[in-house]
């Protein structure tokens, strides 16, 4: 049993505070999972409309673990941040505002589980165990994503929107042929995307295939509210996980902002997966804090009245507020958690800064495995080429 | 490493050339924590705050306010360790040698890739400093001519340990506080000066020294019109950069000129007007009004404990007036939108505001489900932050109607020009006291002149006079007004 305030299994689920986005709806009781309010309360449970109860029973350990990953995450993301704005990166898309949907998320995969990301989810990178200065290589341009996809169980980073999802569709369809569903060991798949991206044809065809060939999948929507300037309300007359239904399985929303709220919704999803029950859309209900990119200036499409209405559902803060009042946390564990992350980002810029340039010829190494007589031609072409020039070393 | 390091701008978004400086967060002397803001720019898609990169003392600022500066170009300087003591007396030699840091100046831009020189690795996303005049490597290999057509003596040995150098160094600009953008005075040593072939032949033609001149094209060279001013006797003195159009005193050069870049708010505000004024058909009215009754209905207004500490203005009631006669004639907020007119239920007020950059008109969204302190309280926060430059671009867009007032600076009225997509829009003018016939007798009275500007395709004669009739009723009793029509 977690540690709840049993005043809070009394109330019941609570609306979520209004939004203030002008012609938005802001989801109220009974459409929004969550078991944690933005006020610090525990919820101790929560059915969703079809019956499913979500929970979670957490030692306090675990809740401290959670709001160390919070912590961390956020404060590698500013760092990534500050170091575009210093020339070090050529772009960054910050996760900021979406922590929870995606520790949440990414805590609730199994070992064996395989996650396809966007550009955005280095909170599920971090949570899988890769090196966190892998993206800044990718982000810096001088490499293209250098972690193993198949070690950390952790696809590179896709840029074209909604991609992935054909591919992760693809891969749970792969598990199903391979016989690896249907017990309680059994594996499965989560594909990440946006609000903007639920638009794509790409993400519809993933929908049917997988529903269609029962894939073992697990579609986790974090609706950040925009799709870079466009609204939500541009984008879908109904609320997202709602489309679920049309194409054959369920979806269920759950509070983004709340890291207790999404571990439980994805592990039940991932769980249902692995048995062989086909997929599920999850729509986390978020919003993103900062721009689109580094690139982006969210000022010119939103005001800021709706950022402060947001500010007030920080996922971190409500986590620190219930650490606190529930006698989880001290303040010495909270500054002990500040140094540690305040330590990790300075060590993630010294080694950003220290990053090599490749060399130009290994722009070739991974185009085939095992090469091809073209790429070949080209690589020798460009090494004359770049052997014409004085000074050369290659 | 060199105790003071330079911050050259960086590409904050993706192949951007250049960068406006808005706004200075620090002053030299300032120390500085790592990620500290420093400063904030303006691009083409944004505007960033600029963190400091490296902790420790500002000791230079290479650019002002309102300065747009070259992707690369030094920005502000800080000293690493400014507890070690005094720096060296900042000769311009020496900050010219502190300031490139050896081990980036070495870079060379065309060596994308290559192996990095001095321990310097971010060639490829990082920027080291601006060196001025592009490079092109040398290419193994007989006379190939260098970029900048200075021809390589002799085919350089093909194991040379140091690469020929064709383009030499370029002089880097003194590196000295606000200076002046000049269009990059690089001209090549030896008399050498850049400028393409047609552009030789016409200062030939027109007899003009080519290497008198300061080139205003890229990289230092010297373009046709550097040649016709030349030609014209007009001296080519690189000309300062204001630092805000209309604020400070103008900057004449030698001919008794001074030419401000049309740029920011003034080049959007001259779009603005020109597009409104030649597409929608204005029309402006005049009523003068005793206003009397009004100024001591504010009097009362602000003695009431309530209202103590808000601001409290003319400017207050006249919104209110506007507000209440929208409720009457709905069709004065309204957008001509070629085949139909839509009407708004909402106000959104905008109130023109006179700033350091210029005219901007943010608005009050939704002005009309106000009460009259909250009325109060936007336009006083709405003119704070628009004084200080912070008004955020969601805040200017979507206005429906718009109040201009132009009394503060002393004056009667004026026929105001719509703003794009407004049907309507108030002049309020100066409150003086004047004679004016009250109850039958010439008295002293506080009156004002209010101007309306409407579109006419919307707004017929009749429906402006009304609307205006009704701002003014209620100016000249807005006790009664407010009984009569809420």
């Amino acid at each position: 049993m977690a540690k709840g305030d049993p005043a809070g299994t009394a109330r019941g689920r609570r609306a979520t505070p209004r939004s203030a986005r002008s012609g938005g709806k802001s989801p109220g009781t009974g459409d929004l999972v969550q078991l944690l309010t933005p006020e610090g309360d525990r919820i101790d449970k929560v059915t969703w409309s079809d019956g499913t109860e979500y929970r979670v029973d957490f030692t306090d350990e675990e809740y401290r673990g959670l709001y160390r990953d919070l912590v961390l995450v956020r404060k590698l993301d500013a760092e990534a941040t500050a170091l575009q704005r210093q020339g070090e990166l050529g772009i960054w898309a910050s996760l900021l505002g979406q922590e929870a949907a995606q520790v949440g998320s990414g805590r609730a995969l199994r070992p064996q589980d395989m996650a396809f990301p966007t550009y955005r989810e280095h909170g599920v990178l971090y949570c899988r165990g890769i090196d966190p200065i892998m993206p800044l290589g990718l982000f810096r341009g001088v490499d293209l994503g250098g972690w193993d996809p198949n070690e950390f169980k952790f696809n590179m980073y896709t840029i074209v929107i909604g991609a992935q999802t054909l591919h992760a569709t693809g891969y749970a369809m792969g598990v199903n042929m391979d016989g690896k569903t249907g017990t309680d060991d059994g594996e499965a798949v989560i594909a990440y995307f946006g609000d903007g991206a639920s638009a794509q044809g790409d993400v519809n065809e993933a929908f049917i295939w997988s529903a269609v060939f029962n894939a073992p999948i697990v579609f986790f929507c974090q609706n950040n509210q925009y799709a870079i300037s466009e609204p939500l309300e541009r984008q879908t007359r109904i609320p997202l996980y709602q489309r679920a239904a049309g194409f054959g399985f369920p979806g269920v929303r759950v509070d983004g902002n709340d890291v207790l709220a999404t571990y439980a919704v994805t592990r039940a999803a991932l769980d249902n997966a692995r048995h062989g029950q086909g997929p599920t859309l999850i729509e986390a209900y978020t919003y993103r804090m900062g721009a689109h990119t580094t690139t982006d200036d969210p000022t010119r499409y939103r005001i800021a009245s709706e950022v402060e209405a947001w500010q007030a559902k920080d996922p971190i803060a409500r986590v620190r507020a219930f650490l606190t009042k529930q006698g989880i946390a001290d303040d010495t564990f909270l500054a002990e958690v500040e140094e540690q992350a305040k330590q990790e980002a300075l060590r993630l810029r010294e080694r950003v800064l220290e990053m090599p340039d490749p060399e130009p010829l290994t722009l070739f190494d991974h185009v085939f495995p095992n090469g091809s007589p073209e790429v070949d031609a080209q690589r020798e072409f460009t090494a004359r080429y770049l052997d014409s020039f004085e000074g050369s070393v290659h | 490493m060199s105790r003071v390091r330079e911050f050259p701008l960086p590409d904050l978004g993706e192949g951007l050339t250049e960068g406006e400086i808005l706004k200075w967060l620090v002053q030299i002397g300032d120390i500085v924590e790592l990620n500290q803001p420093v400063v904030e720019v303006e691009t083409a898609k944004a505007a960033v705050e600029i963190p400091a990169k490296w902790a420790g003392k500002i000791t230079a600022i290479f650019h002002g306010e309102g300065t747009v500066v070259d992707v690369g170009s030094p920005i502000f300087a800080v000293d690493t360790d400014p507890g070690a003591g005094d720096l060296p007396e900042p000769s311009a030699a020496s900050l010219a040698a502190v300031e490139i840091a050896p081990a980036e100046g070495a870079v060379e831009p065309g060596l994308i890739g290559g192996p990095a020189p001095g321990g310097r690795t971010a060639v490829l996303v990082g920027y080291g400093p601006k060196t001025g005049a592009a490079k092109r490597r040398p290419r193994k290999g007989a006379g190939v001519p260098a970029s900048n057509g200075v021809p390589v003596a002799a085919p350089a040995p093909v194991a040379a340990p140091e690469p020929v150098r064709a383009a030499p160094e370029p002089v880097r600009p003194a590196a000295v506080a606000p200076a002046p953008r000049s269009g990059g005075s690089v001209s090549a040593p030896g008399g050498l000066v850049l400028a393409k072939p047609p552009v030789r032949k016409l200062a030939k033609d027109l007899g003009v020294d080519l290497r008198t001149l300061t080139g205003s094209g890229p990289l230092g060279s010297i373009t046709r019109d550097d040649v016709h001013l030349a030609a014209s006797g007009v001296a080519t003195a690189a000309e300062p950069a204001p630092a805000g159009p209309g604020t400070v005193a103008p900057a004449f050069g030698p001919d008794r000129e001074q030419r401000i870049p049309v740029k920011g708010v003034r080049k959007l505000t001259a779009q603005n007007m020109v597009a409104s004024a030649f597409t929608a058909p204005h029309v402006t009215e005049f009523l003068t009004v005793d206003v009397t009754r009004s100024m001591k209905a504010l009097d009362r207004l602000r003695k009431r404990r309530e209202w103590q500490d808000v601001r409290v203005s003319p400017l207050l009631l006249v919104a209110k007036a506007v507000l209440l006669a929208v409720g009457r004639y709905p069709m004065v907020n309204s957008t001509w939108a070629g085949e139909e007119i839509v009407v708004k239920e909402y106000v959104n007020l905008g109130i023109a505001a006179a700033t350091e950059r210029g005219l901007i008109v943010p608005n009050i969204k939704d002005a009309g489900r106000l009460t009259m302190r909250e009325l109060a309280d936007a336009m006083t926060a709405l003119v704070q932050t628009a004084k200080a430059g912070r008004t955020a671009p969601a805040d200017m867009s979507g206005g429906t109607l718009t109040i201009t007032n132009v009394g503060v600076f002393g004056v009667d009225t004026g026929t105001p020009i719509l703003p794009p997509g407004e049907s309507a829009i108030l002049a309020f003018g100066a409150v003086r006291e004047m004679p004016w016939v009250h109850k039958g007798k010439v008295k002293v009275r506080q009156v004002t002149t209010l101007g309306l500007s409407f579109d006419h395709r919307i707004i017929d004669g009749e429906l402006g006079s009304k609307f205006l009739r009704d701002v003014g009723d209620f100016l000249a009793d807005p006790e009664a007004a407010l009984l009569g029509w809420t």
